[in-house]
């Protein structure tokens, strides 16, 4: 397992998809995995950064932990922010022409369609979104 | 990311490279707004394109719609990784791919 903790805003992301990216690199993950993972990352962290502590700002700890049979990637994301469970708000329909769309839960969207299993928690004042992600 | 813009006629090429992210996409964002002027056909080569997000999404999604009723937005060269985002997405179905 391992672990960064630093502070959540958004000019810290390319050292959270660069930590993750390490960990993925090691297991000779695929392009493909790898960039859904970093997908995922990217909206879960920016996410925590734009909103969690708004309008100041707060740490957030990323953990990234490989689990066997299936050999999967679990990653969880923890803040102490306001309680916000993103999987709560409806999913986007992809199904209308992208004109009447409006843009908004894409991202989270994105990350309920890739990866295996997104579960959120709320647990001693602390917000804690894991993903996990199959990588065979 | 890099960003390199072309302008023919009416035609502007805008070739993203590298990753168009929720750091890169306002990058985008302001030179499309600077240089999309009085142009009929918008085009973007995502030859090097490795990566999108849904900030990057958006881009297109507002790119879209400002072409709307003066032009066309196309797409040109999008590698396997971005296409896939663009299936999960919906947004392949209302991208115009050349």
């Amino acid at each position: 397992m391992k672990e960064l903790d630093l502070l959540a805003v958004k000019e810290n992301l390319d050292t959270v998809t660069g930590f993750v990216d390490s960990e993925l690199e090691q297991l000779g993950c695929s392009v493909k995995v790898r960039t859904q993972i970093s997908i995922a990352v990217e909206e879960i962290f920016v996410n925590i950064a734009s909103y969690a502590y708004d309008p100041e700002t707060g740490p957030a700890t990323v953990r990234t932990e490989i689990v066997n049979d299936p050999l999967s990637v679990v990653i969880s994301f923890i803040d102490n922010g306001m309680p916000y469970d993103p999987l709560a708000r409806p999913d986007p329909d992809v199904t209308l022409p992208l004109r009447e769309r409006s843009i908004g839960g894409l991202g989270i969207f994105m990350v309920k369609q890739t990866m295996d299993d997104v579960v959120y928690n709320y647990k001693d004042g602390q917000n804690i979104l894991t993903i996990r992600k199959q990588l065979e | 990311m890099d960003i390199t813009i072309t302008k023919n006629e009416k035609e502007l090429t805008v070739a993203v490279a590298g990753r168009l992210d929720t750091l890169t996409s306002p990058e985008l964002e302001a030179q499309l707004k600077k240089n999309l002027g009085d142009n009929e056909k918008l085009i973007f080569d995502f030859k090097d394109l490795k990566f999108i997000s849904s900030a990057g999404l958006r881009v297109l999604l507002t790119s879209m719609q400002a072409m709307d009723g003066k032009g066309e937005m196309v797409l040109r060269n999008v590698s396997r990784s971005v296409m896939d985002i663009f299936e999960v997405t919906g947004f392949a179905e209302d991208l115009v791919f050349e």
